[in-house]
């Protein structure tokens, strides 16, 4: 908005400041700043103050110190004579992986959904509605508690497990235990040789990225249609099958066993963990699903029958016209979506799931009375985490984006 | 001419459609099983309600409703259903309602958040439905005050004054600007009231509590929760959040760049943070924050950590209100010669806000839900209170029967409150 106002007469009067537009502007900056700045400072004296007064001035050194507390769901390696700088790590890698992981269920349970509620199958659809409807309408945090009582009601205790005349047995050939405390699944184990297989499978992925280049710009030239799926699929799986029976099977799987009261060996999912990433991804789904609903009712039918039209089947229609229309409309709420799955994962507190909030923010906090300075961290912790979520986002989001004039 | 034609003269009778173009045949097989995997799909999905149904009605019926353990609950039921059964103990929503409803709110008072609740209805009338006269606005303005001494109890004077202070504000205003310029108004405007709360409001109060004493028995904080402490917190959040929003939403808007750096600086920490950290915050920080010596109430704290909170989600809600508008609304609101305030307030405003009411439903929805986060901090919200039960030695071990209470009451509420606003969606619906 710009005005025109009548030359000045005369000098500049203090008056001016307040009633010229050239002025006004500067003078309200002004004053807000000033206001800013003394709440800002009144706020930081009156923190200072009573921080001296209890005896506990701002510092950061207690993360060195020993943090004394186990953590049993871990990806790096930690023990309770490591410090709360590790044990905050260790939480924060906690949190990705329970984000990561919901991120992705929850996108494949929401597109799933959000087609089928579209399906013209009467009972489908229902049956979708009632799924996104209940999910939406309840708070997450009962979610994730009756997620985590169903998990500790419906599997087995371990102890089940042992004895000849065992109540429950191992799952898939014996090599994964369902049990009400946590998930073991087969670890993987690496002998010599296995770097090979490794750089021969990600050598195919590289291989078949480059392929798929070629197929299109052979498509474009040629106009022949090369069956560029099965031949991915082929890309993907052989090289490395042969490298890995070539090179003498160079990695094998290591099975949980069950050894005294409990199962050793395998990878470990704590029944926290589990609960936690079901819920999210459960909850997070509904709201995926009513997004890709959206997003496909936002193409028109004109759009199809076009494509119809011009003879394209329907898996073409659906893939180059519907799809890609879609994703437009779709991809922008996703990503408000998975910035909520992963600022709700901060709920693992409520099953003991030791997230950055479990640890810096529940046990170290209360073990060394900084609570300043740990949500300080807590707080910067999640804003890297949302901004670097929402800027590779968004970074996708402009790539697939119209492009307007 | 021979008077055979090929042409038949008479209509044939109809006939019935064939079973299979016809009622629920037809429907079956266009609904269900139009083709194969449709058809697996239905009867998986049949299998699915089957199998969910039959583990969960026996569950849900073959149970008890009066007892007073888990224990009792569980004899009574295998006695009445066979030994062996398993089946719901509602006996304890039975006991229990009023708890989870008022928390520990003493039982002989139940009538002060009862009326606040009415009285809240009243006050929300005006503000969704234009047919309600304008007067009524008032009320509506009075009502925090009303709920604040129906619900924490205390002296009448302490909300009357704090009126007061808002009454002397408008007053200066109007006498200051008649006698003087307008900009001095503002500033009586601004210092009164600040000078009658920082000095006169309390022992003002006091002494009318003196004079005449009206007072309800007072309530501590401690003892608020359940749905009450849910409803509590979720309209005040957003009650007070929307004017800052509103704001917000402008300074985010605006060519002058230090506002503009605040605003998003402020929205987009908030957006970045989990709630529970904020709570944290006011569990554990706000106290700090203040002068030395000022401790103030928990529920106030949260209240005010959940109003910033909802407050930067409503900036963004009417952000979106503000870019739906025409840029023609602007460029005419200018051409009238109307001022920004004046043309945010008459011609903008009215307009973004209307857009955006679905989205502040859905806001409300969202913080409604997230006021259970409160039990993790300790306040006796639904979910706190469920543990707090659970920690009785009757009723150890019981769980579904209350997670399924609590899930189903803020089921018909949030349900209902989105219906709500997508009823609201297609009313305003304006365009094809």
């Amino acid at each position: 908005m710009s005005a025109i106002t009548d030359p000045v007469k005369g000098g500049f009067r203090p008056s001016m400041l307040l009633y010229d537009t050239r002025y006004r502007s500067m003078t309200i900056q002004i004053i807000a700043l000033v206001g800013f700045l003394i709440a800002i400072g009144w706020l930081v004296s009156n923190t200072a103050q009573n921080l001296a007064d209890l005896g506990k001035p701002l510092g950061f050194s207690f993360l060195w110190e020993p943090a004394g507390y186990d953590i049993n769901q871990r990806l790096i390696e930690y023990n309770s004579q490591m410090t709360h700088a590790r044990a905050s790590l260790v939480g924060v890698l906690n949190t990705m992986l329970v984000a990561f992981l919901g991120c992705i269920t929850a996108t494949v349970i929401g597109v799933l959904v959000g087609v089928m509620r579209l399906s013209k199958n009467w009972l489908i659809s229902r049956l979708m509605t009632i799924y996104i409807e209940g999910f939406r309408n309840v708070p997450v945090l009962l979610w994730i508690l009756i997620t985590m009582a169903i998990f500790i009601e419906v599997f087995p205790q371990p102890r089940d497990f042992r004895g000849e005349d065992a109540v429950a047995s191992m799952s898939l050939f014996d090599s994964v235990a369902l049990t009400n405390r946590g998930i073991y699944i087969p670890a993987p184990t690496w002998f010599a040789g296995s770097g090979a297989v490794i750089a021969v499978f990600l050598a195919s992925i590289v291989g078949m990225v480059f392929f798929g280049k070629w197929a299109r710009k052979r498509q474009e030239q040629t106009g022949e249609i090369l069956p560029t799926f099965w031949i991915k699929l082929a890309i993907f799986f052989v090289p490395a099958i042969l490298a890995y029976y070539i090179l003498g099977k160079p990695i094998g799987l290591e099975y949980p066993e069950l050894k005294g009261f409990n199962f050793k060996g395998g990878f470990y999912m704590r029944n926290s963990l589990i609960a936690l990433w079901f819920a999210l991804s459960l909850y997070t789904a509904a709201f995926i699903a009513e997004t890709v609903r959206s997003g496909i009712q936002a193409v028109s039918k004109g759009q199809t029958e076009a494509a119809a039209a011009l003879g394209l089947r329907q898996g073409r229609i659906t893939s180059l016209v519907v799809l890609p229309q879609a994703l437009r409309v779709i991809i922008p709420p996703m990503i408000s979506q998975y910035l909520n799955l992963t600022k709700n994962s901060s709920l693992a507190i409520a099953v003991g799931y030791m997230d950055i909030t479990g640890t810096l923010g529940g046990i170290t906090l209360n073990q060394t009375g900084r609570e300043m300075e740990c949500l300080m961290i807590l707080m910067a912790i999640y804003l890297a985490i949302s901004l670097t979520i929402s800027t590779v986002m968004n970074w996708y989001n402009d790539r697939v984006k119209l492009q307007e004039r | 001419m021979t008077d055979f034609s090929y042409v038949r003269t008479e209509m044939l009778e109809e006939r019935p459609a064939p079973t299979s173009q016809t009622g629920i045949v037809k429907w079956l097989r266009e609904n269900l099983f139009s083709s194969v995997p449709n058809a697996i799909l239905s009867i998986v999905a049949l299998w699915a309600i089957y199998f969910t149904l039959s583990h969960l009605l026996p569950w849900v019926f073959q149970s008890s409703w009066t007892a007073t353990s888990l224990k009792e609950c569980r004899a009574s039921i295998a006695a009445a259903h066979g030994e062996g059964t398993t089946g719901a103990c509602w006996a304890v929503i039975r006991e229990r309602y009023l708890q989870l409803i008022y928390g520990f709110y003493p039982a002989d008072s139940y009538w002060r958040p009862n009326l606040a609740f009415i009285m809240m209805l009243v006050a929300l009338a005006p503000v969704l439905f234009n047919s309600i006269p304008k007067k009524m606005m008032l009320f509506t303005a009075l009502y925090p005050f009303i709920a604040f001494w129906l619900l924490w109890g205390g002296s009448i004077w302490l909300p009357l004054s704090v009126i007061a202070g808002f009454v002397l504000g408008y007053v200066a205003l109007n006498v200051v600007s008649k006698a003087s310029s307008e900009l001095v108004g503002m500033i009586a405007c601004a210092v009164v009231p600040i000078l009658w709360f920082l000095f006169f409001a309390g022992p003002v109060a006091d002494i009318m509590q003196g004079i005449i004493p009206i007072s309800l028995e007072s309530v501590e904080s401690a003892k608020f929760g359940g749905f009450m402490l849910s409803i509590l917190i979720g309209i005040t959040g957003i009650a007070f959040s929307l004017p800052i929003g509103i704001v917000l939403a402008l300074g985010r808007q605006s060519d002058l760049m230090i506002v503009k750096v605040i605003c998003v600086g402020f929205i987009e920490f908030i957006r970045g943070v989990p709630l529970i950290t904020l709570l944290f915050v006011a569990s554990t920080l706000l106290n700090y924050f203040m002068p030395p010596g000022t401790n103030f109430d928990i529920i106030l704290r949260v209240i005010i950590m959940v109003t910033l909170f909802a407050s930067a989600y409503m900036a963004e809600v009417i952000r979106g209100g503000l870019a739906a508008l025409p840029k023609g609304q602007y460029e005419g609101a200018d051409s009238l010669g109307l001022d920004f305030w004046q043309a945010t307030r008459l011609i903008i405003m009215p307009q973004a806000l209307k857009i955006s009411i679905p989205n502040i439903v859905s806001t409300f929805i969202g913080l409604f839900k997230d006021t259970t986060l409160v039990s993790i901090i300790g306040l006796l919200d639904p979910i706190g209170l469920s543990t707090n039960i659970r920690a009785d030695q009757y009723w150890n071990g019981i769980i579904w029967e209350l997670y399924g209470f609590i899930a189903v009451i803020f089921f018909v509420f949030c349900f209902a409150m989105s219906r709500y606003s997508m009823y609201l969606e297609r009313k305003l619906q304006t365009g094809h």
